[in-house]
């Protein structure tokens, strides 16, 4: 298959890039609203194409820990849900990054807590970029803010998590999800052997062939001075993506006078604003951070110093602004401007919250 | 005669298996696990398919399975050993993946794994130690715990109106179309030990065949848990326990 132009959701985007990235197996359950994912794989039926497996798993738990399997024995894996589904699958996700495993979770967030609501939201951002089950652990998290960035981000996130073999999270919000935009298709990419897989994953667990030595998939290690050790690996890897793997976008921040830092969908919302703002004579640019851990604490600190203000909307009651704060130090006036429950604010309301908030209007 | 005309190998009747190593086993003395492992590991070597097994470990006693059989090991989180042999058996079908779990892995936490990995027909073997009681943690009820009998949560006995009855899943698995072989064993004694051999034989055949989930329940000992010498222990489980959980096949298709 070529490279393909098409009109569609982010949420089958994200399923069209699976396929397209190579994926051997999806193992997901529904949840409102990124059940598209799932739907859409069962319509293409990649099994009769790629040979990749899908399944729809009895739960979130089960999905989790069969795309846990799924890495452990080296193939390339995902599951997609929402807000109440990812939060069943931090254990899942906390034996991944503890076995050192590369595996691709979709968040397609809604609001919460609880039940909460069905509408966008951008509330597990402290849950995704902090950890979010127990130990210490990070997981590269990548927020898109376009139906185009749904599909790249599933071709990234599985090349990061190999690379530093360590579980990539896509944090998407209901917005991306669900709207429509044209999207490129990428060629598709050819899925491992069997073969292949042994080698580029020596260290998996698929069966001893040719009785080479076995391999253990585990996280436990009751030995305390060896968990140490473990643990001290993973933070040098942390480190290393730190280092190495910070994304972000940059909107008119060259010029400007204030700035504005938002991710996903309130980063388009956000650029509509600014625009309104410019034509009244206000330069205000955006920080829209890609990776949101590792965060672009840098370049948020270099912008710091030469802004009179920064705004960060967020569909939350104020998560990322603490990252913000934490890189912008204490010279520079930080504010935060947040809906809740699944409420989508204008680029009105944002403008109008940045001129209350710095403009005293 | 030395020892070196002693040992060889036509004079030889039986031995470690292979596939087992020397690593000390942290199982306490009588505990089953250890005369399940053996079988295990004896039946992987002779139907030479040690290179293509993957064995998921629980959590419970038998998380450290991996480190005495030496084949390729993922050791899941507490109950979810069947999601990720779903997974492994689906991207390698011509891998032998089986599940070993205990008792509160399998028919407590692990219940709703269990039941729809079997019940899709997953093609993979279960092997399930039921010895009533949560070894690892230091001997709590278990789902299968009898009616009466003292653990360190039910220390007056478990009591139907407190803590419910005893889970004869395997009974229930069974039931489902998913299940292809489902049987109850022990190995008590050197008879019920070859009869279980027979029985793991069957159910990683039917997994290499692809026919469906087959379900290996040993009814087994924790002499520890139960505070009994080994002894004693065989003869509580024969006298107690298998008339809830009597020996079998419950299902042979």
């Amino acid at each position: 298959m070529e490279e393909e132009i098409k009109l569609m959701k982010g949420n089958e985007a994200l399923a069209m890039a699976m396929i397209r990235y190579g994926a051997d197996g999806y193992f997901g359950y529904p949840i409102t609203p990124q059940s598209e994912v799932l739907e859409t794989l069962m319509a293409q039926k990649p099994w009769e194409t790629t040979g990749m497996v899908v399944l729809q798993a009895e739960s979130e738990v089960a999905s989790i820990n069969m795309v846990y399997g799924g890495a452990a024995s080296g193939k390339v894996v995902c599951t997609s849900s929402s807000s109440p589904g990812i939060s069943l699958m931090q254990e899942g996700i906390s034996y991944m990054a503890a076995s050192e495993l590369p595996a691709l979770i979709i968040n397609v967030m809604r609001g919460g807590p609880g039940l909460g609501t069905i509408q966008p939201s951008q509330a597990d951002y402290f849950q995704a970029t902090k950890g979010g089950g127990h130990g210490d652990y990070h997981l590269i998290t990548l927020a898109p803010s376009s139906v185009q960035e749904m599909c790249d981000f599933v071709g990234l996130g599985w090349d990061l998590a190999f690379k530093y073999l360590t579980p990539a999270i896509i944090l998407a919000d209901g917005v991306v999800g669900q709207m429509m935009e044209k999207v490129v298709l990428p060629p598709q990419r050819k899925r491992l052997t069997d073969e292949e897989v042994r080698q580029r994953c020596p260290w998996a667990a698929n069966g001893r062939k040719g009785m080479r030595k076995k391999n253990v998939i585990t996280s436990l290690e009751l030995d305390p001075s060896l968990m140490e050790v473990n643990n001290e690996r993973f933070q040098r890897t942390y480190k290393k993506i730190e280092e190495n793997e910070v994304r972000f976008e940059s909107i008119g921040t060259e010029d400007c006078d204030y700035l504005i830092v938002a991710f996903g969908s309130l980063a388009r919302i956000s650029q509509k604003a600014v625009e309104m703002a410019r034509k009244r004579g206000l330069k205000i640019g955006i920080l829209r951070p890609i990776t949101l851990w590792p965060f672009p604490k840098a370049e948020v600190a270099r912008l710091s110093e030469r802004v009179k203000g920064i705004l960060v909307p967020e569909l939350n009651a104020g998560q990322m602004i603490e990252d913000v704060r934490l890189a912008a130090g204490s010279g520079v006036r930080v504010e935060h401007f947040g809906r809740l429950g699944g409420i989508v604010p204008s680029p009105d309301e944002i403008l109008d919250a940045f001129e209350k908030l710095f403009l005293g209007k | 005669m030395d020892v070196n005309d002693i040992i060889k190998p036509e004079n030889k009747v039986y031995g470690k298996p292979v596939l087992m190593n020397d690593n000390n086993m942290h199982y306490c003395p009588g505990c089953s696990h250890g005369v399940v492992h053996k079988l295990v590991a004896e039946l992987l070597d002779e139907m030479g398919v040690a290179e293509k097994a993957v064995g998921i470990a629980p959590v419970g006693c038998a998380v450290f399975a991996y480190n005495y059989l030496d084949i390729d090991w993922v050791e899941a989180a507490h109950g979810r050993a069947p999601a990720l042999a779903t997974a492994i058996s689906r991207l390698y079908p011509e891998n032998l993946v089986f599940t070993y779990q205990g008792d509160g892995d399998l028919a407590a936490i692990g219940t709703c794994e269990t039941i729809h990995a079997a019940n899709r027909g997953e093609n993979i073997t279960i092997i399930f130690i039921n010895n009533a009681i949560y070894g690892m943690t230091g001997g709590q009820m278990a789902p299968t715990t009898l009616i009466g009998m003292k653990t360190a949560t039910t220390p007056y006995g478990r009591r139907v109106d407190l803590n419910g009855y005893p889970l004869a899943i395997t009974d229930l698995l069974a039931r489902l179309d998913g299940t292809c072989y489902v049987t109850r064993q022990s190995v008590h004694t050197p008879a019920a030990v070859r009869k279980a051999k027979a029985a793991i034989k069957k159910a990683f055949q039917n997994s290499l065949d692809k026919k469906g989930t087959s379900i290996v329940e040993i009814v087994s000992t924790c002499n520890s848990g139960w505070k009994m010498s080994p002894a004693a222990a065989n003869d509580w489980m024969a006298e107690h326990m298998f008339e809830k959980y009597p020996l079998g096949d419950l299902k042979n298709v």
